[in-house]
């Protein structure tokens, strides 16, 4: 065993188990974590299997931006649990059901390219040249209008997502920048010469 | 160098060894940078204020870095009650290690680097996207309410400047095209010298990168994670001894880290500034130099921004500012209107 399969068995060992515990675990946060560890693994994989570009997306948009959005509502939500785990049994049929024709389907699709033939290696070009490269020069060329129209429909849900749930609040304390901007000191403070009371006088100049 | 360890070890594990010899190389002048950083903080503070600084420990003070370590090794690790033992431990650990894990791609000359990867730029992003976590899941774990205010602060922030240093950074390889960090100091090599950095036609992205690496490590002005005169200590109130020393040592490391990516990315990394000079790793140390003495000037100069202005400043001044000049760069680069 080279050092190559340990690193893939291991990062296997930890993924599976991070994966399980993201259902088994009962606090949220902890589920959460353990999310991220497993999104981390799986970066590690695809790193072995040199799709480069790929890892560090991953590491990137999920772990560096969505599950720290993730983290962050449910740490402030105060999720009650045994209410979310009313009707466990009711719901165990249909969700087996469901799971199974997933995994069947993904035995299908993958399954039997995996089992039964041996992986092809990576392109010589890819190793050579870099995933990084290879993957924008086919985004930006060959894949250019399906590349643009996923950013825009991309760039419309979070429109879309701001447009939902922006409310203007009536009882809102900001205060607009503008107004902070062009405060002057005319405007906030008066200076005052007071004839002094006693003491020792001095002049005011 | 490595063949002299393989009659011993084999292949595989002389590699490894010689990997780590590297790695051991990097972290320990990371590690004792650190420490001297914080005596040079507070000694620069010290004279922005009129004072002296420490000076008793050793000759000028020069060991007081290591009084400090000693202290806060044999302090007593305190685990409050209703804290998350586990997380709580993990915390510091988790914003420690992304801030020395970037190190790995980081070239400190022509070829002296760990590892010489294509990504570079991109693993860098990626692994200091990471530190978050320490912060988040400690003000978490400490069961603290002082604390959980102060990691969702951070957090804020942290997401939403890192955006705006994407974008200056997504500058810097269309300047140059490439993500390896090396290539991205060589093609600053011009007979120009120090005209030919990045760091003139891209002045808006390093000004706007430099402040968010401000406000990404949590220094002050943009320290409201901290902000100990509203939530005493933020997301590390409850950490003591060791737990709190790491902590510390993660922002410190995290400082230089930012500083080291500021000087290769716009400042030409170990290029020198004046043609005929030869270049080498001391101008790359020089330069880190100039950056962090700036992050300590910072801290003694500016009073700490309120929540709300560093959110205005991050979404609405930066991130418009990153995209105009990107669209900017882009039309000049096409138009061929490229003054050198």
């Amino acid at each position: 065993m080279n050092f190559e399969n340990l690193s893939f068995y291991l990062f296997a060992a930890v993924l599976i188990g991070a994966a399980l515990s993201v259902i088994f675990s009962r606090n949220p946060v902890h589920a959460a974590l353990s999310l991220v560890l497993a999104f981390f693994t799986a970066a590690g994989i695809w790193l072995m299997l040199e799709a480069e570009f790929l890892a560090i997306s991953l590491i990137l948009v999920y772990v560096g931006a969505v599950m720290v959005l993730f983290l962050f509502v449910v740490m402030m939500l105060d999720i009650n649990l045994n209410r979310m785990r009313e009707g466990y049994w009711n719901y165990l049929l249909p969700a087996l059901i469901v799971s199974g024709i997933f995994l069947t389907e993904l035995i299908v699709l993958i399954g039997g390219r995996v089992m039964f033939n041996k992986p092809a290696d990576v392109p010589a070009a890819i190793t050579s040249e870099g995933n990084t490269l290879q993957l924008g020069r086919l985004l930006y060329t060959e894949y250019l209008y399906a590349f643009e129209l996923a950013a825009v429909i991309l760039l419309v849900a979070i429109v879309a997502a701001i447009a939902l749930t922006l409310r203007r609040r009536k009882d809102m304390k900001l205060v607009s920048s503008n107004e902070q901007f062009s405060a002057s000191r005319e405007s906030r403070l008066k200076i005052v010469s007071m004839p002094v009371e006693g003491g020792r006088r001095e002049d005011p100049s | 160098m490595i063949d002299f360890l393989t009659p011993y070890l084999g292949n595989q594990l002389a590699f490894f060894s010689w990997t780590l010899i590297k790695v051991l190389a990097i972290l320990i002048p990371v590690t004792l940078c650190v420490a001297y950083l914080t005596l040079a903080e507070r000694k620069v503070i010290g004279y922005i204020q009129l004072r002296l600084g420490p000076n008793r420990v050793g000759p000028k003070g020069l060991l007081q870095p290591f009084a400090d370590v000693l202290k806060l090794l044999t302090k007593e690790i305190i685990i409050p009650t209703g804290a998350n033992k586990f997380l709580f431990v993990i915390a510091p650990m988790l914003s420690l290690m992304p801030a020395l894990a970037a190190w790995a791609v980081m070239p400190f000359a022509d070829g002296l680097v760990l590892s010489n990867i294509d990504a570079g730029l991109l693993y860098v992003l990626a692994i200091t996207s990471m530190g978050v976590y320490g912060v988040i899941v400690a003000g978490w774990a400490s069961n603290s309410k002082y604390a959980l205010i102060g990691a969702m602060r951070s957090g804020a922030q942290i997401v939403a400047y890192e955006i705006a240093m994407g974008f200056a950074l997504v500058c810097v390889l269309m300047m140059s095209g490439s993500l390896n960090l090396t290539t991205i100091v060589e093609t600053q090599r011009t007979n120009l010298g120090l005209l030919g950095w990045n760091l003139i036609p891209l002045f808006p992205m390093f000004v706007v990168y430099f402040i968010s690496g401000v406000a990404e490590t949590n220094r002050a002005p943009f320290d409201v994670a901290e902000g100990e005169s509203e939530i005493v200590a933020g997301f590390h109130v409850e950490y003591s001894g060791t737990t709190f020393a790491v902590f510390f040592l993660a922002e410190y490391a995290n400082m230089i880290l930012i500083a080291a990516l500021a000087s290769l990315m716009f400042l030409g990394g170990w290029l020198s500034p004046i043609p005929g000079i030869p270049d080498g790793f001391g101008w790359l140390a020089a330069k880190v130099a100039v950056m962090l003495f700036f992050f300590l000037w910072f801290r003694a100069t500016f009073p700490r921004y309120r929540y709300d202005q560093i959110m205005r400043l991050g979404w609405k001044v930066f991130i418009p500012v990153t995209i105009v000049w990107l669209v900017l760069i882009g039309v000049l680069m096409r138009m061929d209107w490229w003054p050198w």
